[in-house]
């Protein structure tokens, strides 16, 4: 199987179309369901300017007019309220921010008012609302640029929540995102927009609720979320150096969440490592963990599991400290090791393997 | 007198003596337990709504507060459904979702109402962002309490909708009161609401007498003009008066933070006895009557529909 540059997946073992960035990708589906469907149309601050949001609404106000693509003000919760709005009234609208953080300030219209609308109005109207934000990282993008708080998301019923790893999913999920008729908060990480991917050319749907095992083996289960996804491959890189066959799991969808394939993958290898994109406490992870315990409990099996996540602290600025606010794939891979290996001494794998590329990639400011 | 024709001035109080006779008789069925939902009451401030929505067409929108009884039946929404909502019964208006605060009846064009305070205001932009684009001519009401010119997405859609031009009315009720708590210990300048909206560049009018045709002549007036692009948004403030509690249907003037002399000029100046006597008295009879049969199924329809099977406490979460 040949193997996209990211490390990533070919999306259940495609190889088929050409290689595309994790931000062509996404564009591409956003492009291709605007040609098809008038009723989709993109706001956000800065969608339409020189920049195009790194590149991801590249093109497309030249290709569909100002009105179908335009910059808002700096007013997220009353522009969150518009985009619902006129998703109730039958349009269908991509929300975009720049960062992840700024959702706070949409809080009230997501939770209160989107989440609920289809219920709480008796079925009568739906809010098909695509929200995209971009969670930063590195570079010192400090407290309030870094935060994945999707997990607040997944806590309220009514809001789809999905975060691509790759640019195969990002294609697929964001035309799934944009045609399903829900608020779908969708997360993507500014680190995976210059990851390649193998992507179709043609249209095709990523559907909620389907995790999918990236790689597979059977001394410990991987999932990661988001990047977090491509942290953990290169994990498993350095635990085959010492033995140690992991199996890699992309939840993909966080709401609604496949345990299924999780805990399919744990009866197997008991032993799960599950690696948050964010804070561990109520995080992804402890979703996942759960869930396992309550199946595989009841089914009498005992399993180990560790969570990893950001630090228990505010995301600092400065390198040094940066760094160790993450979880990255050499402490991953010790995490799993230890699991693995209980009463072998601690190991550290060679620090010049554990580098990722878009780590060394990556440069400021923005 | 003004010079209203005679089939506007029946239709305008058959309007405001439906809400009226409708919320007497919320309040006196209250007491028995049979309503499932906290009511916050609009007697006394029916003529808002009334004024606001005769001078709009049926294929227009309107949007109410969680005080938005007034609005829901004004807009011609389904009074039967209305109030097996407030029973908390499958056939309401929201299937027993929702209840009092957030009614919708969306086949007659009544958008969702919020129990957040100012959460509907910005969703009128998206609505009127839609409208814009169908190109029709279709205007939006977004309805508001002074307390929620005081949240800050008041203030964002404000702007929004004077950027984009949007055929939007916002139509604040000012009834001096957010909870229990006076305008006068809550902003800064509080007789400024209007001048404030002015500054988005949105042209704002002031009702301070609650006379139900001089505000639906200012809508009327300007309606058409936000059909024909003229005019984008505009902005109304009405000054009005809650008569009851802010929740439920009691009155609440020994509590000690109003009083009854406040009231007074209010009752004195209440737009159904006012408009009532502008009618020949057997038309008014007809509308009565007409009203209090209205009324009267409203409760027989609430009394016997059923109430939502266990299965619907899962169903419309997603869509």
């Amino acid at each position: 199987m040949s193997t996209p540059k990211n490390g990533g997946p070919d999306a259940a073992g495609n190889t088929g179309g050409r290689v595309l960035r994790y931000v062509d990708a996404l564009k591409e589906a956003v492009d291709q369901e605007m040609a098809r469907d008038p009723r989709v149309f993109v706001m956000g601050l800065d969608v339409d300017d020189h920049k195009a949001l790194q590149g991801s609404t590249r093109g497309l106000l030249q290709k569909y007019g100002p009105e179908r693509i335009f910059t808002t003000p700096l007013a997220e919760d009353a522009m969150t309220g518009t985009a619902i709005g006129a998703a109730m009234a039958g349009l269908r609208p991509i929300h975009v921010h720049i960062r992840m953080d700024f959702l706070m300030l949409s809080m009230n219209q997501l939770v209160n008012m989107a989440a609920k609308a289809h219920y709480m109005y008796g079925g009568a109207i739906k809010v098909p609302l695509v929200v995209r934000s971009i969670i930063g990282k590195s570079w010192g993008q400090g407290p309030q640029h870094s935060q994945g708080l999707y997990s607040m998301f997944m806590h309220i019923p009514g809001l789809k929540v999905v975060a691509p790893s790759n640019a195969h999913d990002a294609k697929g999920c964001m035309l799934a995102a944009i045609r399903d008729d829900n608020p779908v908060m969708f997360v993507e990480h500014r680190l995976l927009y210059p990851t390649e991917a193998y992507v179709p050319e043609e249209m095709f749907e990523l559907a909620p609720g389907k995790s999918r095992v990236v790689v597979p083996g059977g001394d410990v289960t991987l999932v990661g979320v988001s990047n977090m996804l491509v942290e953990c491959l290169r994990a498993r890189e350095l635990l085959a150096d010492v033995g140690v066959v992991a199996e890699v799991i992309d939840p993909i969808w966080l709401s609604p969440l496949d345990t299924d394939t999780i805990v399919k993958s744990v009866r197997k290898t008991r032993r799960l490592v599950v690696v948050d994109n964010g804070w561990t406490m109520c995080g992804a992870g402890s979703e996942i963990a759960a869930r396992l315990a309550e199946v595989l409990g009841a089914e009498g099996i005992s399993f180990q599991v560790e969570r990893l996540g950001f630090a228990p602290t505010i995301c600092p600025t400065s390198p040094t400290i940066e760094e160790l606010f993450y979880p990255n794939p050499a402490r991953i891979a010790q995490a799993a090791y230890r699991l693995a290996k209980p009463k072998a001494p601690e190991w550290t794998p060679d620090p010049d393997r554990a580098v990722l590329a878009y780590q060394k990639q990556f440069r400021g400011p923005f | 007198m003004p010079d209203i024709d005679p089939q506007t001035l029946r239709r305008v109080y058959h309007s405001l003596r439906l809400i009226r006779r409708f919320e007497e008789e919320v309040a006196r069925i209250y007491p028995e337990d049979k309503i499932k939902s906290p009511v916050h009451l609009s007697i006394g401030q029916e003529s808002v709504a009334v004024g606001v929505c005769d001078a709009l067409a049926k294929d227009d929108l309107a949007g109410g507060t969680y005080r938005g009884h007034a609005v829901y039946i004004a807009k011609g929404g389904n009074l039967n459904a209305l109030m097996a909502e407030l029973y908390g019964k499958d056939t309401g208006c929201t299937r027993g979702k929702g209840g009092s605060m957030h009614l919708m009846d969306i086949a007659h064009n009544v958008i969702g109402s919020s129990a957040v305070v100012g959460t509907t205001v910005p969703i009128a932009l998206g609505y009127a962002l839609a409208l814009k684009r169908e190109g029709k001519g279709r205007v939006i009401a977004s309805f508001l309490g002074d307390g929620a010119t005081e949240e800050g997405v008041f203030h964002e859609s404000l702007n929004f909708a004077a950027l984009k031009h949007l055929p939007v009315i916002f139509v604040c009720e000012n009834n001096f009161y957010a909870i229990h708590t006076p305008i006068s210990r809550r902003q800064a300048v509080p007789d400024a609401i209007c001048e404030r909206v002015k500054t988005y560049g949105i042209p704002a009018y002031r009702v301070t007498d609650a006379d139900v045709f001089k505000i639906r002549d200012i809508v009327a007036d300007a309606v058409p003009k936000m059909r024909r692009g003229e005019y984008g948004p505009i902005f109304l403030e009405c000054h009005t008066y809650r008569w009851r509690e802010h929740v439920g249907p009691a009155n609440d003037y020994d509590a000690g933070y109003r009083s009854t002399d406040e009231l007074q000029p209010w009752v004195d100046n209440d737009q159904i006895p006012r408009v009532a006597a502008m009618l020949e008295p057997d038309d008014r009879k007809v509308i009565d009557a007409d009203v209090e049969k209205i009324v009267a199924a409203s409760i027989a329809f609430a009394e016997k529909s059923p109430f939502p099977a266990a299965a619907e406490l899962m169903t419309n979460v997603y869509a």
